[in-house]
């Protein structure tokens, strides 16, 4: 059943092995939190992808999170995103933001969503353990709730040549990740 | 860590004959994530690429798209569909060029509704060529156990390939 030549249909592109892809930790919400961290993680990859399974208890239809490498929150982070909400389309771009991903499209069902929506992200940060260049990250995620919702891609560069040893998610307003948000990290070997 | 096959091939279907349709049936609830990708070429042009999920039609369907078409881009949505729709009214399949289209069906067998991320790529080598990228969502909390890929018209040609990954979490 398992080839070594997966052809590369990953979000980086690259060509894989079934065990070039692993999976380094998983996480649930809460309920009580509107932060998902994954810490230590290990330098024995070349990229890393994020999967979000995701729901907000923010009191209304819409929430979004943005993402935070190594703890860091100076304004090292720029955004861009193209996002489109069904009737229209627009892009956004920013620089020196103290946050990565996109703060101007929101995709995470909120607590007047429909019941047992969710909306979903995948998230490439490639290079992650390179300590020579800065790191750069792309997300594609999305939300339909059968007459709204949104379809979004993003990228955003984090200004800093550190190994990537901690990710952080942080949902943009005061709300928290349902207890049915699901938040898996993989590495993908070089 | 998890170490070892967490994206695995369940199931590929290189086409012999022409088909109507593809299914991946009996899929097991042993993954988190389920990913297909699909490249085809079909009897008749400008087709649109149809996925319905254990076999159900009804209206629980709907999508939202970011398109990119010629020299435009633009967003739209269908709602209450009769299934997942992976492109839009344009260019669509060609008879000659495989196109490329992939999903993204997370926590398929979850108690959740189940929403999907969907990439389409398709170029003929004409100006008004799309790529469209898409959020679908089936209200069905019930497990995903079967999926039916079939066209607006016409069939999938011979050498058209689909194949069912799965992904699991730690």
């Amino acid at each position: 059943m398992i080839g070594n030549s997966i052809a590369g249909f990953l979000g980086t592109g690259v060509a894989v092995s079934a065990s070039s892809y692993e999976s380094i930790a998983t996480a649930t919400g809460t309920g009580l939190s509107g932060t998902i961290t994954f810490s230590s993680i290990p330098s024995t990859f070349k990229h890393l992808q994020v999967r979000v399974l995701g729901r907000s208890t923010y009191a209304g239809t819409q929430d979004d999170f943005n993402i935070r490498l190594n703890g860091d929150t100076g304004s090292n982070y720029s955004q861009h995103a193209l996002g489109g909400n069904g009737g229209s389309v627009g892009a956004f771009g920013a620089a020196s933001q103290t946050l990565g991903g996109s703060t101007n499209y929101a995709w995470l069902p909120g607590a007047t969503a429909a019941a047992s929506i969710m909306g979903v992200s995948i998230i490439d940060i490639v290079d992650y353990e390179n300590a020579t260049k800065y790191k750069t990250m792309r997300g594609f995620c999305g939300a339909d709730f059968n007459g709204s919702g949104s379809s979004n891609l993003w990228s955003s560069a984090w200004l800093n040549t550190a190994a990537v040893t901690s990710i952080t998610l942080l949902t943009n307003s005061t709300g928290f990740f349902t207890t049915t948000s699901t938040f898996a990290l993989y590495g993908i070997k070089g | 860590m998890a170490a070892g096959a967490t994206y695995e091939p369940i199931a590929t279907q290189t086409l012999a004959s022409a088909a109507a349709t593809i299914t991946f049936s009996s899929i097991a609830a042993t993954y988190t994530d389920l990913r297909l990708v699909l490249t085809c070429t079909t009897s008749s042009a400008n087709q649109l690429v149809y996925c319905k999920l254990n076999g159900a039609g009804g209206t629980a369907y709907s999508n939202t798209f970011l398109v990119g078409y010629g020299g435009s881009a633009s967003s739209t949505r269908y709602t209450s569909q009769a299934q997942f729709v992976f492109n839009q009214p344009g260019n669509g399949t060609s008879t000659t060029v495989p196109m490329f289209y992939s999903m993204d069906l997370f926590s398929y067998a979850g108690s959740t509704n189940k929403t999907a991320l969907v990439t389409a790529s398709e170029n003929i080598n004409t100006v008004n060529d799309g790529v469209y990228q898409s959020v679908q969502l089936y209200r069905s909390t019930s497990a995903i156990t079967q999926i039916d890929l079939s066209l607006s018209g016409g069939n999938y040609a011979i050498g058209t390939t689909a194949t069912l990954y799965g992904i699991k979490a730690a």
